[in-house]
């Protein structure tokens, strides 16, 4: 028991920025928009807050101000990244698909491009300081990620606005005739997610490491997306799935410490998240939990 | 707009050199604006086409050997990406088809049965089955359980990083990053290429990339099977209502497009190392895949130019970075090519506008 309680600031420290990029994700894909450049659009908040951050201490800003804008400045990046998904896929009816891995790819290259501009290195500079763990050993990025989860659960059903979305997501054209506007709304939805996922880049590098290389995001961005679907579009679904996987990957770390699991590689522990996650998407397929027109783009007038 | 401008830009070729042709200028820009000269990144670019050095005169044919030999696996993860798309399905398990391809390839070299020809042909056919089944699985789990391939490729992606870890970590003489060397009889490489382009890494590869875009062309154009397929995408219900068996048709082109991808890696394994790699981070082959055959519109002649283009882009890197052009920029090219590929349905909004102009002018005059 003690050492399931150890576990959980770790635990909590991985969660949280998953849990913020798939709470985005499945706002998004509640208006009827896809969006697999959560993996990029979380690269790119990391290596803003982690440049910003290296910067604002240099110049000898009071430590918890310089955290708190470098994330607002990775959030901020994050969301205008997100603009231009937003632009192909509500304006111009573009795949989803396509531009989102078009924006993963120039993450890829953007963020180290931007290290070797501003530090002459393939990743940004180290921070003297991260993010500082309270007294019970827990980071606040875990609370900023239960103020999200609350907040789009509220947002999302219990007010107007929320249905609203959820609407452009279900049945734009029936949300349409209602006077909806289902552009505006996608637009909200897609940049709140673009949002999020800075936000939640910018987390995960000033609580697990202490620069931006190309091997910060790792993947977390499409396990968040992963949780969206996993979670089945729903706000506790998602933290449950992201609270799961977000165990696994601990385990990995505190399986090292246990001689009794010493003998199996680390490896195995490091695959052991995907393939929960994969095992839980196959037991739990069968009814179809997605918003029925995400990934559809919406034509006004078209039946 | 003249009739001929319109024709052009309703060709799917025609706009993938447009989209390139914008994704170049745009980063040429960008490069500019960070106070470097975009000439040494075209300089860079010209040397790893031609082997021409421009600054100094001289000319090395290693270049060229070099890009046609990153252009193989590019090609190769294309054509698995290609093959997916065109039932419908977005395949970005090439990276994970592509590990497993490799994994698999170096354990037949290290293990397998050391008799000339045999040896290599026989890590290549395993890197291709494994390749297969990595796909194919996605296939049976989407048709079966109807889960998003989007999501279940991703996570195979991970799992085979691992896997290959675990695996390669117990063959021969394996250290953190490294086994044993391979023996002779397990190598593609081809003394006729290294002699005349000057010790370059091109190797038999190119042969097998070559029968694969052929097969890849015969599979989708003259058979049933491509036939099935292709109306599987235009239209899963048609498709469905013509009798076409769409469960079957979903998996077994996952198969195929994963054993693309394996080939990848069996390729990349024995032709451009001597040892084994255990590899801690992806090598983006299967990701640049995705791009590849959508700039190549997913057909055979389009994704070998496009895995041409990549090919030299990668080469072109170090070079670059040689010239103070931070290499990343071939990565930001890549990502605003895929970006404007998704942009082009503006064409097709752009051309329902005029379409309604050119009508409201009609019934005006009358």
């Amino acid at each position: 028991m003690s050492m399931i309680l150890g576990m959980l600031p770790s635990v909590l420290m991985i969660v949280a920025p998953i849990l913020i990029t798939a709470i985005g994700g499945m706002i998004c894909e509640k208006s009827g928009v896809v969006n697999i450049a959560l993996e990029g659009l979380m690269a790119i908040g990391a290596c803003t807050a982690a440049a910003a951050h290296v910067l604002m201490e240099g110049s000898g800003m009071p430590h918890n101000l310089s955290l708190f804008l470098a994330l607002v400045m990775g959030l901020v990046v994050g969301a205008l990244f997100s603009v231009v998904h937003a632009v192909a896929a509500i304006n111009l009816n573009a795949d989803q698909t396509i531009s989102g891995t078009g924006i993963n790819l120039l993450a890829n290259g953007v963020t180290i491009f931007a290290s070797q501009i501003l530090f002459n290195a393939d990743r940004t500079k180290e921070f003297r300081m991260g993010m500082q763990t309270d007294g019970l050993g827990v980071y606040p990025t875990a609370y900023i990620a239960l103020a999200v989860v609350l907040l789009s659960w509220f947002v999302l059903y219990k007010i107007p606005f929320g249905m609203h979305l959820r609407a452009c997501g279900e049945h734009p054209g029936a949300a349409e005739s209602v006077g909806i506007n289902v552009k505006k709304m996608r637009y909200i939805a897609v940049i709140s997610s673009g949002l999020l996922a800075g936000l939640a880049g910018g987390c995960v590098v000033l609580t697990q490491t202490i620069q931006y290389t190309s091997n910060t995001i790792n993947g977390r961005g499409f396990i968040a997306l992963a949780a969206v679907s996993f979670g089945r579009w729903r706000p506790l679904g998602v933290t449950g799935a992201a609270l799961l996987f977000g165990t696994a990957q601990a385990f990995a770390i505190i399986a090292n410490n246990i001689p009794a699991l010493r003998v199996l590689p680390t490896e195995v522990f490091n695959i052991l998240p995907y393939v929960v996650t994969l095992a839980a998407l196959v037991l739990f397929s069968g009814k179809n939990y997605a918003p029925s027109a995400a990934g559809k783009p919406y034509e006004k007038g078209a039946s | 707009m003249n009739k001929r401008t319109q024709k052009l830009l309703q060709s799917d070729g025609s706009v993938s050199v447009l989209v390139v042709l914008l994704g170049f200028l745009v980063g040429t820009i960008l490069v500019a604006l960070v106070g470097k000269n975009p000439l040494n990144m075209y300089k860079a670019l010209l040397q790893s086409l031609s082997g021409y050095n421009i600054d100094n005169g001289r000319m090395n044919v290693r270049y060229i050997g070099e890009t046609l030999n990153y252009s193989v696996p590019f090609i190769l993860c294309g054509l698995s990406m290609g093959f997916a798309k065109r039932v419908g399905l977005f395949n970005i398990g090439g990276e994970g088809q592509y590990i497993m391809g490799m994994t698999v390839a170096q354990a037949v070299a290290l293990l397998g049965p050391q008799i000339q020809t045999l040896h290599w042909m026989l890590a290549i056919l395993s890197a291709i089955v494994i390749g297969a089944l990595w796909g194919g699985v996605v296939g049976v789990l989407k048709a079966k359980y109807e889960v998003s391939e989007v999501v279940s490729t991703i996570m195979l992606n991970y799992v085979a990083l691992y896997l290959s870890r675990i695996i390669c970590l117990q063959l021969p003489g394996a250290t953190t990053y490294k086994t044993a060397n391979f023996p002779q009889t397990a190598l593609i490489g081809n003394t006729f290429f290294q002699k005349i382009t000057n010790n370059s890494l091109l190797n038999n590869g190119i042969f097998m990339m070559i029968i694969a875009v052929v097969v890849y062309w015969f599979i989708m154009e003259k058979t049933s099977l491509g036939y099935g397929m292709r109306a599987t995408g235009f239209n899963k219900d048609a498709a469905r209502a013509s009798g076409i068996p769409v469960v079957k048709s979903i998996s077994i082109s996952m198969a195929i497009s994963g054993a693309f991808a394996g080939l990848a890696g069996g390729i990349v394994a024995l032709g451009s190392f001597k040892y084994g790699r255990v590899i801690s981070g992806m090598d983006g082959y299967g990701f640049d895949g995705i791009a590849v055959a959508l700039v190549g519109n997913c057909t055979a002649l389009g994704t070998t130019l496009a895995g041409l283009l990549f090919g030299m882009l990668k080469n072109a890197q170090a070079l670059m970075q040689g010239k103070q052009i931070p290499k990343e920029i071939t990565f930001i090219i890549q990502g605003l090519i895929v970006i404007f590929i998704a942009l082009r349905s503006a064409l097709k909004l752009y051309q329902e506008y005029l379409d309604k102009k050119q009508l409201q002018k009609e019934v005006g005059v009358k």
